[in-house]
């Protein structure tokens, strides 16, 4: 690591000083809009030079993937070493390096079932941001129950004939591998008989068919898989065992959206961002709202740091992250109501003053869908956490 | 940002403590103590200083074990889950909290002692109106010769009609002018009421005509009461506030259990949806409010000057935490969740006491807005 980790002082000084010097100024204004979002990936546009920049002298220090192994691509970082990082790209308002699926969900699953020489292969380009993943989960008859997915793979001795369709796939035309949930024993109970597989998106047999949404976006597709060959050693954990694989990775799924709506830091206080944008006349509604929206932001991003630090110091959290999902994901939709509603009719126009406002309140509807609804989330912490008979 | 984990010591604290209050004070306890028209239990107080709890805010050369404000609202949570009736709120956490802020002091430092070593007993006499709002004080210290005469009336003082002394704040001139007195409970003029509060607990309404007081008795300095008080409201707020979230879970941990057991239509009720997703969200809305005030103990440790903003996050959180917790206690056990020979009702009129004492949910969310600069 590069930097000076005799004590938490001299690691912040040093961030500090490396932030100063490689932090270039057009990613200082903390806008993570999608289209500011670095995806990184084979066929990524990047929006500037800065942008492109920053990815890579982060990459080139461990910086996208902070707490990863050094091995791997990472920065060997502690929990406690990452919030420091954290904090000091806030204070400087920097955007995040690099956001992917590979990041949130692959990576962390790979750390934990993968063997040495799958990490060695799949994770570094990650970190890099040279490969982009998608996540082939769904389909049209397995949503909330995921398990009765029905893409199918035969073995065929040295690797598996894939043949199937998966649904609400995000980003896969923009892809460059895939994660799959495929059925490998079609006799054995629903749990049992699914394989995690990895496979390019570009090695024959994989179409998409984009999916337009309510904001207008089509950030997702139909995914079409048609005699797609799958050697045998890129299936993660043990064959017909993919659901261990899955949950494990559902779980750091779910960590992910339930902080995609905080605003980091609680500085930004959301009922100061809309007095000032009213010249400080907010009726008694809306303040009260924003007051109460404050509070649950700071409650929430205080347990998310609280579970992060529990899970730092070897205590799992596991099912109880069904919670930060809920409780993240319900309040990323309150918030978003109340901008609307501040905005008044300033904020119903697509293109207008207020730019994507209604764009991402409506993407913010598919937050309690995407990666498990919020009324699966309560049934799993009602039978798993409280341990109510099913 | 803190680490919001407990260490092995306060874990240790945690444990030792719920090993004491569950065989020394269970819930019967309580009510016991509410049949004979008790507010505590001198003997079990006692027993919580010889366990080092009253000190938990006394520094270590005046007999406390100076914990920490982390280790007071542990400690609080666990009295909160069996509705531990004490006035260790307003005794070891706030008045203790005031008084080591003048460790010059002689008076408060012999305070400091007998604090710690279970011997006094603390009301903080704050409030004159139905709302908690120290900065509308009317009460007036007048200015005779070398002292004050105090007269008029506070309401709502937490412990006050068995408390040995009484920190008083008064009014010793215009604007923020406040002095904050420590004064025996029974000095002459002073008239104390019990209020038969919902809650069973020590509430008094305290009468001054002319009480007198001397430069002797101001905790601080003249004018000055915000500089001793703050802190002390602070340390209170996330004690209760820490009290009300083991309240909450024990009312919790009793709906959970009947929704195992209670049986409907042939099922156990735990089985129906309905009921499943509102026990999950309660446990969730618990789970968040814990951080809040694990939060306000570390800023009250670690950075106390900038403490208030945490402390009134978890004041808020925890006012309609606890409030849902005993709404949905209630709920879920129909007809029974109504009767006094179950608990969940105690639950439910100590939450209500504790929402209002030192501030409700408005209280707290305006300062946040304020501080938040809106
Ligand atoms: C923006 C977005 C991006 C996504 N990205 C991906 C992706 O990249 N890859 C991928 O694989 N998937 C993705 N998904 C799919 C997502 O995981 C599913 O939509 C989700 O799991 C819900 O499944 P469903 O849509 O089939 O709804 P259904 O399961 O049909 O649910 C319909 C309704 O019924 C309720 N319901 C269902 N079962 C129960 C029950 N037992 N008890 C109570 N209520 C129940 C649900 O809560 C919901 O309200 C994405 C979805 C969205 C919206």
């Amino acid at each position: 690591m590069p930097f000076d980790t005799t004590s938490m002082d001299t690691f912040r000084a040093d961030i500090r000083t490396w932030l100063a010097e490689n932090c270039p100024d057009g990613v200082r204004d903390g806008d993570m809009t999608q289209d500011a979002i670095c995806w990184g990936g084979k066929n990524f546009k990047f929006e500037s030079d800065d942008q492109k920049q920053w990815m890579e002298v982060c990459a080139a220090n461990g910086l996208t993937c902070p707490t990863w192994p050094v091995e791997y691509g990472g920065g060997g970082f502690t929990r406690d070493q990452e919030k420091v990082w954290l904090e000091e790209l806030e204070a400087i308002d920097a955007r995040m390096p690099l956001l992917s699926f590979g990041i949130w969900m692959l990576g962390p699953a790979l750390l934990h079932f993968g063997s040495h020489e799958q990490k060695l292969h799949y994770l570094p380009p990650i970190c890099r941001g040279e490969i982009r993943w998608c996540q082939g989960y769904s389909e049209p008859g397995a949503g909330s129950d995921l398990a009765n997915v029905q893409s199918k793979g035969e073995d065929k001795g040295d690797h598996w004939l894939v043949n199937g369709q998966k649904v609400w796939t995000s980003y896969a035309d923009k892809a460059d591998w895939i994660f799959a949930l495929i059925r490998t024993d079609s006799d054995a109970p629903k749990h049992k008989g699914i394989s995690f597989l990895l496979f390019d998106m570009h090695g024959g047999g994989v179409t998409t068919r984009p999916i337009k949404l309510i904001s207008g976006a089509s950030p997702f597709c139909e995914t079409f898989f048609d005699d797609v060959k799958v050697p045998k050693d890129q299936i993660v954990g043990e064959e017909n065992k993919g659901w261990d694989v899955a949950k494990y990775l559902l779980t750091h799924e779910r960590e992910m959206i339930s902080g995609s709506g905080s605003s980091r830091g609680a500085g930004r206080s959301l009922g100061k961002v809309l007095s000032d944008a009213n010249n400080g006349a907010m009726d008694a509604t809306l303040r009260a709202e924003a007051m109460a929206v404050d509070i649950e932001e700071m409650a929430v991003e205080l347990t998310i740091e609280r579970y992060k630090d529990q899970a730092a110091g070897g205590q799992g959290v596991g099912d109880a992250s069904a919670m930060l999902k809920y409780a993240g994901t319900e309040l990323n939709k309150r918030k978003h109501e109340l901008f609307m509603s501040a905005g008044g009719s300033t904020a119903l126009e697509w293109d207008g003053a207020t730019g994507s406002l209604p764009a991402d309140w409506l993407r913010t509807k598919a937050n309690s869908i995407e990666g498990g609804t919020s009324e699966v989330m309560l049934s799993i912490l009602s039978k798993r956490v409280l341990g109510l008979p099913g | 940002m803190a680490n919001l984990t407990l260490t092995e010591d306060e874990t240790m604290l945690v444990d030792s403590a719920r090993g004491f209050l569950d065989s020394a004070s269970p819930v019967e306890k309580f009510r016991e103590l509410r049949d004979a028209g008790k507010a505590y239990n001198p003997e079990i107080w006692k027993q919580m200083a010889d366990l080092g709890w009253t000190g938990v805010l006394v520094p270590e050369d005046q007999g406390g074990i100076d914990m920490g404000h982390t280790a007071a609202n542990l400690l609080a949570t666990e009295m909160g889950k069996t509705l531990v009736s004490s006035p260790f709120i307003s005794t070891a956490v706030m008045a203790a909290t005031a008084l080591r802020q003048v460790s010059d002091n002689p008076r408060a430092a012999e305070a400091l002692n007998q604090i710690a070593a279970g011997e006094i007993t603390y009301g903080l006499a704050i409030d004159e109106g139905p709302k908690h709002s120290p900065d509308c004080t009317m009460m007036e210290a007048k200015k005779v010769g070398n002292g004050f005469e105090l007269s008029g009336d506070k309401t709502f003082v937490v412990d006050g009609a068995n408390a040995d002394r009484l920190l008083v704040l008064a009014r010793t001139g215009d604007g923020d002018a406040l002095t904050l007195f420590d004064i025996p409970a029974d000095r002459a003029g002073i008239t104390r009421t019990t209020q038969n509060m919902i809650d069973a607990r020590d509430s008094a309404a305290i009468n001054f005509d002319k009480v007198e007081a001397t430069g002797e008795d101001i905790i601080g300095s003249v004018d000055n009461a915000m500089d001793v008080l703050k802190p002390a409201l602070n340390a209170g707020a996330a004690a209760l506030s820490a009290e009300m979230i083991g309240l909450s879970s024990g009312a919790f941990g009793m709906t959970v259990g009947y929704l195992q057991e209670r049986k409907q239509f042939g099922i156990v009720i735990g089985q129906f949806q309905a009921l499943q997703h509102r026990a999950a969200h309660l446990w969730s809305e618990i789970e968040v409010t814990a951080s809040t005030i694990l939060n306000a103990g570390r800023m009250l440790d670690e950075d106390p000057e900038n403490a208030e903003l945490a402390v009134s996050l978890a004041k808020a959180r925890a006012s309609q935490t606890a409030k849902l917790a005993v709404v949905e206690g209630v709920q879920m056990h129909g007809g029974i969740g109504m009767t006094d020979a179950f608990d969940m009702g105690f639950f439910m009129k100590r939450a209500r006491v504790a929402q209002e004492w030192l501030g409700d949910y408005g209280y707290h969310a305006e300062k946040i807005a304020t501080a938040k600069g809106y």
